[in-house]
């Protein structure tokens, strides 16, 4: 009974404090991106005038003069509220096309999410199938393994130049080179994973005179899947990281293009708002795998 | 003509250092009737799981053949089913999925309802009703290797090969299990060949105990035949007269002679490995 209590307890602390550093940190972020309103001081009528043409500062209507809220925008750190402005403006602006390059929030998370996918999908089966072939067989492990431990360390975006001169097509350019992040990773420790299942499993099928096909997806593929899905959770990752450097540097519509295109536009708000969609994008993805996974593992 | 021939079976290993073969068993030859219960006792490491393999047809042998109903079988079959020390269940898979893989396998010709009925029936028979949804884990080792057991009868194999089946199972419950084991095989009266060190297993389960020198290059010293009659309970054998002449032989071989490969001093002269010393009290 405390036990239960103590659980409920101590998430609700962490509740707490989660909730607390966030707060913190919003008017520490507040604080610091704050600027005193502007104070003509010493300056002379000239001096403000100059200021006036250059754009820096604006008359005010009761005659003073203050910062300009348009030339504010990018000088400096924008604080939460701006960011808070920027990101109300997208998000209403979600479903809405403005033109080839400028579409809704909504939009490029769906682009990002489904290049993502299909990259990720593909590199999984193809893995998958390959992992198991090496798995099963240990002399062709061995004889491959080298150029796995080669091909694995290379980070995907490296592939690029070659892949873009090599398809000539931005769009399959960024979902290969999601490709070729998570390819590895799931590669290697599905042969691991298979060649590791415990004989046992293997004589039993044996015995049984289990059919190649059946042996396959009744006693290999469930045997070895915790194993699996530790590989591809890694692909998961490498894959995350490398989707948005991707749609950065080949300027394909999604999330990590915006990223790239608020820094153009030096809209700095901008930037930090598309980091944090990126970030929800993780999340999301995260959590839907989480959930399939749940749905292969088993305990020994 | 007998069922089961195990018939100058020689196994060789190449040596960890790759130089060499050494030699685990020789000449293993003993022919098992039908409905037998034949028992392997002997040392760790005399080749005795070996032994099973080969006749699982999991392992292969160097020289020799394994003759099953006057035919030569080779390689894993559905008439040879092992019940494994491991216990081998499918951690992935229900108790009644595991026995299920196994019966769809044997009847590929059944329907859904008939394999469901025939799972059930040895799901049954184990006492693991109400235990069909759950997986290994949620199982104690007594409990696997009911399931297991219901597995490997389930199948209704031509042989039953047990490989040290209770060796991972705790004192008691190991007992008991024993005792249910005598029971299914009264019924079904299948021809079993049992690996094991447990010499009081091997008393209450078999008809006759090969006896096996250690090894290297182990062999069949002598046939123990278990003269106590069935219906046999754990209690009920301790009372027979030939109870602590068997148990006393076969700890005496174990101890005495299994490491010279020597039979009794005055019947050396008339065994070789192919033709062992057969006891009989």
């Amino acid at each position: 009974m405390t036990g239960v209590q103590g659980q409920m307890g101590s998430r609700k602390d962490a509740w707490l404090i989660s909730g607390t550093m966030l707060v913190v940190f919003l008017v520490a972020w507040h604080l610091f991106t704050l600027r005193a309103a502007f104070d003509p001081g010493v300056l002379t009528e000239d001096q403000l005038q100059t200021m006036e043409f250059n754009g820096d500062i604006i008359r005010t209507a009761d005659g003073g003069y203050a910062w300009n809220p348009e030339k504010e925008k990018v000088k400096g750190v924008p604080g939460p509220l701006a960011v808070l402005e920027k990101a109300t403006i997208e998000l209403g602006e979600a479903f809405v096309k403005k033109g080839t390059n400028d579409h809704g929030i909504a939009y490029l998370v769906v682009y990002t999410v489904s290049r993502f996918a299909a990259g990720f999908l593909a590199a999984s089966v193809v893995a998958i199938m390959l992992g198991v072939l090496l798995g099963l067989n240990r002399v062709l492990f061995r004889a491959v393994n080298p150029y796995i431990q080669i091909l694995k360390p290379i980070s995907p975006l490296a592939w690029m130049p070659l892949l873009l001169y090599t398809v000539k097509d931005p769009k399959w350019t960024a979902v290969l080179v999601v490709f070729m992040a998570s390819l590895w990773p799931t590669l290697a420790t599905t042969a691991f994973g298979v060649s590791s299942l415990r004989k046992d499993y293997l004589h039993v099928a044996a015995i049984l005179q289990l059919s190649w096909f059946k042996r396959l997806y009744k006693v290999i593929l469930p045997g070895a899947a915790p194993t699996i899905v530790n590989g591809l959770r890694i692909s998961f990752g490498s894959a995350l990281v490398a989707v948005v450097p991707a749609e950065m540097l080949l300027g394909e519509l999604g999330v990590g293009y915006l990223s790239w295109i608020e820094w153009n536009n030096l809209d700095i708000s901008g930037v930090i708002f598309a980091i944090l969609v990126v970030g929800a994008v993780g999340v999301i993805l995260d959590s839907g795998f989480n959930k399939l996974a749940g749905l292969v593992m088993y305990q020994e | 003509m007998s069922f089961l021939e195990i018939d100058h079976v020689t196994k060789y290993f190449s040596s960890p250092s790759g130089t060499g073969q050494v030699c685990v068993f020789k000449d293993v030859t003993i022919k098992i009737d039908k409905g037998e219960f034949v028992t392997t006792v002997g040392h760790s490491g005399c080749g005795k799981t070996t032994l099973l393999n080969i006749i699982a047809g999991l392992e292969t042998m160097t020289e020799g053949a394994i003759i099953l109903g006057g035919k030569e079988v080779v390689g894993p079959g559905l008439d040879r089913m092992v019940v494994f020390q491991t216990f081998s269940l499918m951690p992935w898979m229900t108790v009644f999925q595991n026995v299920r893989l196994a019966v769809r396998a044997a009847y590929p010709d059944w329907d859904r309802e008939k394999i469901a009925a025939h799972v059930r029936k040895y799901i049954e028979l184990v006492g693991l009703n109400g235990a069909e949804d759950k997986r290994p884990t949620a199982l104690s080792g007594g409990m696997k290797q009911r399931v297991g057991l219901a597995r490997a009868f389930s199948i209704e194999p031509k042989v039953l090969l047990l490989d040290e089946p209770f060796a991972q199972i705790d004192a008691l419950t190991r007992g008991v299990i024993q005792e249910e084991l005598v029971q299914m095989w009264s019924k079904t009266r299948n021809t079993v060949f049992m690996v094991t060190h447990d010499v009081d297993e091997a008393i209450l389960l078999s008809d006759r105990i090969m006896l096996m020198t250690n090894g290297p290059a182990a062999r069949i010293a002598e046939i123990v035949d278990v003269t106590i009659p069935r219906p046999r309970s754990r209690d009920s054998i301790i009372e027979h007269p030939h109870y602590y002449k068997i148990r006393n032989h076969v700890i005496h071989f174990l101890v005495r002679h299994a490491s010279h490969g020597d039979t009794a001093e005055e019947d050396r002269s008339r065994t070789d490995a192919a033709h062992p010393l057969v006891v009989r009290f």
